[in-house]
């Protein structure tokens, strides 16, 4: 029979790959439950889903496309927007919501024990959901605009798995950090907002001087956006050094991360 | 393979207090803090954290199969070390080894979310506990008879009676097959035939060789289901042993005991008349005992010197209950001295109380002499010695089967009669029921 050693941890905290593992249908029933819980009582529903996105390619649309003329690689500036805005839509509320996520699961996680890692997973992977809607809208608007995807379509989700990748590697130390400083809550919504506009989401990467494409990179969601709308639309390839930079630094926040989560997390009970 | 199921040595909890309060808590706090450290000024807080250690030193074992009680006040330690075993948190100090499949359940309804349904919930919750979606499908009409809910199994809980939510999150629990399962006061809740049902569900589950950790403020619950229990106070264990030996120690706190004598004849109570030497609560058969099985006869004696001849005095016992009220106060009725002048000497007045008469819980009797006509009191010592009534649960008492709290300062088993006939034809459809329907 297994043996359960509860004690103090010190030092190195495993992963726990194994238990997580386990758990994988907790992750499951997580994101269900979210996604069965969060239009209920709401008249339009999963719709909200959509607004959000497209209400945003609208106002892009006019604004920088129309009035300011920001220049869009020559494709329709709608969907030179919306191919953006879609990656960085699942990064944003994935990042706000993995955040926020610690706490808002604190009733559990003082009242019974399963792999912590979970919360922060299940936050994120939660917005594919609204992902998969919002890509089924860019097929017609590709429709639409008679944009044919290129065999660059195969490494979409690749970019798209970056991206979560990244915003978890991100809420992984803000979701843990939150739990005892909860400035974190409002500093993150400030800061998707900042971080937008250090993302090519409104311009093309193309904008960003030569000499400081490299620095650019260290912004992970600078190669994953560029990627997107390159895999989708196939005009401009993207910087593959400052791709390269890109996953390197969501390498290390996750690494890093999945750390100082385990390392923090014992604590997450007495100070919810 | 040993046959220990916890094993805990040495486990200790220690919180910082204020950790969250806003100076220490806040980024900005840490931040400057972190300034300060680095600037190489003095450290931004020269006095230490307050610390309060919640559990300290605690170490006991459970053999597998064993029902073990753990009691104490509010603020004993006893959540903490719930909250421990479950890893909900972890100690700062000491282990605890674990040897199975392990439940903790420090609420009904963990994991249960308003807006779901109860089939929803059932599988939401089962999840949490750690169970497979399988395992969940394949007990799922069991978990929902046993609930009770069947008609409101596709009904959001939000909608349910507190009952129905309780029943239901039990169930889930219940259904888990846990080797160790820890309750805490779950069984507070719901009504007094659902409370039954769950002491039998866990009753099963001791049978099949799984340990129950119960935590619990119900004496009686504690006394009637564990083998052994443990008290907390301030984090540390006051005492360990039998769980009545335990509840004893809980309740009396150590002050009350089953014998009081004086040997002293000058420092015994009482005047010239008569002093009072001791004070005894004996079983049936004479043994001096601090418990007492509900069923069983009992007595209580006095034992007192007359120093006057030609007397006429009574012995008095007033029963009280923990909480000080009086039950009833009984005086010496013997008819062979009733009304008698005594010479002098050594007297033993005895008290037979029948069985299946007082309540559960402890008795507090005080002793005295008097003289009735006209009134007066030789000696009078009131909480002079107590006793602890235990029911053993064995459905032959005034209890019968109910599992829960049951108010009353006696409990009398009393016989009991019914006379039954049937209804006249047309009786039952004034009540508004039609006649086949009550079955």
């Amino acid at each position: 029979m297994a043996v359960l050693v509860i004690e103090p941890r010190t030092g190195y905290v495993q992963v726990g790959w194994r238990e997580l593992w386990a758990a994988r249908e907790l992750l499951y029933f997580l994101a269900w439950r979210d996604l069965k819980t969060r239009y209920a009582q709401t008249a339009i529903g999963a719709g909200w889903a959509l607004m959000q996105p497209l209400l945003s390619t609208l106002i892009f649309t006019l604004v920088f496309g129309y009035l300011a003329k920001v220049p869009s690689d020559g494709l329709p500036y709608p969907i030179f927007a919306f191919a953006a805005i879609l990656p960085w839509s699942l990064f944003a509320r994935s990042l706000e919501r993995s955040t926020l996520s610690v706490v808002t699961e604190g009733g559990l996680i003082k009242k019974v024990y399963f792999p912590r890692l979970i919360i922060p997973i299940a936050a994120t992977f939660i917005n594919l959901v609204d992902f998969a809607v919002g890509l089924l809208i860019l097929i017609g608007m590709m429709a639409w605009y008679q944009q044919v995807p290129q065999w660059t379509v195969l490494l979409l989700p690749l970019f798209m798995s970056v991206a979560l990748l990244t915003a978890l590697s991100v809420s992984l130390w803000l979701s843990a950090l939150n739990v005892k400083y909860r400035d974190v809550a409002s500093v993150v919504p400030l800061m998707t907002q900042l971080w937008m506009f250090a993302s090519p989401v409104l311009y093309p990467a193309s904008l960003v001087p030569e000499s400081l494409r490299w620095y650019y990179g260290l912004n992970p969601m600078a190669g994953v956006i560029e990627g997107f709308r390159w895999a989708l639309l196939g005009k401009t390839a993207p910087d593959w050094a400052m791709v390269a930079v890109s996953l390197a630094v969501v390498a290390l926040l996750l690494i890093g991360g999945v750390m100082f989560f385990r390392r923090v997390e014992r604590t997450f009970a007495d100070l919810i | 393979m040993s046959n220990t199921a916890v094993s805990v040595t040495g486990l200790s909890k220690c919180y910082r207090l204020g950790t969250t309060q806003a100076q220490d808590g806040s980024l900005a706090g840490a931040l400057t803090r972190g300034l300060r450290r680095l600037i190489g000024g003095q450290p931004a807080s020269s006095q230490p954290p307050d610390t309060l250690w919640a559990l300290r030193d605690v170490s006991f074992e459970i053999k597998k199969g064993e029902v073990f009680g753990v009691i104490g006040t509010n603020g004993s330690g006893k959540s903490t070390l719930l909250k421990i075993l479950s890893r909900v948190t972890e100690p700062t100090k000491g282990r605890a080894l674990i040897h199975g499949r392990f439940c903790g359940l420090l609420e009904v309804g963990t994991g249960f979310h308003p807006e779901l349904t109860g089939r929803d919930n059932v599988f939401m919750s089962g999840a949490i506990l750690g169970m497979k979606r399988q395992e969940i499908a394949r007990k799922f009409d069991e978990i929902v008879a046993f609930a009770e809910v069947e008609q409101f199994i596709d009904t959001p809980v939000k909608h349910y009676s507190s009952g129905m939510y309780v029943r239901l999150g039990f169930s889930v629990l219940a259904h888990m097959d846990p080797d160790i399962l820890i309750v805490d006061e779950v069984l507070a809740v719901g009504d007094v035939r659902f409370q039954k049902k769950c002491m039998g569900k866990m009753e099963d589950v001791g049978q099949h060789g799984r340990t129950v950790i119960l935590v619990s403020h119900d004496m009686s619950a504690i006394t009637r289901m564990c083998s052994r229990a443990i008290l907390l106070n301030k984090g540390e264990i006051l005492q360990a042993g039998p769980a009545h030996e335990v509840v004893n120690h809980y309740l009396h706190a150590g002050h009350i005991q089953p014998v009081v004598e004086w040997p002293d004849p000058i420092q015994a109570p009482g005047n010239d008349v008569a002093r009072l030497r001791a004070v005894r609560v004996k079983s049936e058969a004479g043994q001096v005992s601090d418990v007492i099985d509900i069923r069983k006869p009992m007595r209580v004696e006095i034992e007192y010197d007359i120093l006057k001849p030609g007397q006429m005095v009574v012995a008095q016992f007033g029963f009280n209950t923990e909480e000080d009220v009086i039950a009833f106060i009984v005086n010496d009725r013997d008819p062979v001295w009733y009304r008698r002048p005594r010479p002098v000497g050594r007297y033993v007045s005895t008290a037979w109380i029948p069985g299946n008469f007082l309540s559960e819980g402890t008795m507090v009797v005080g002793g005295g002499i008097f003289s009735e006509d006209p009134w007066h009191e030789h000696c009078d010592v009131p909480r002079a010695v107590g006793f602890r009534v235990v029911d053993p649960g064995t459905g032959d008492t005034a209890r019968g089967d109910v599992t829960g709290r049951w108010e009353g300062v006696v409990r009398p088993l009393l016989r009991w009669t019914t006379e039954h006939r049937s209804l006249e034809q047309g009786t039952t459809s004034q009540y508004g029921y039609d006649c086949s329907s009550l079955g």
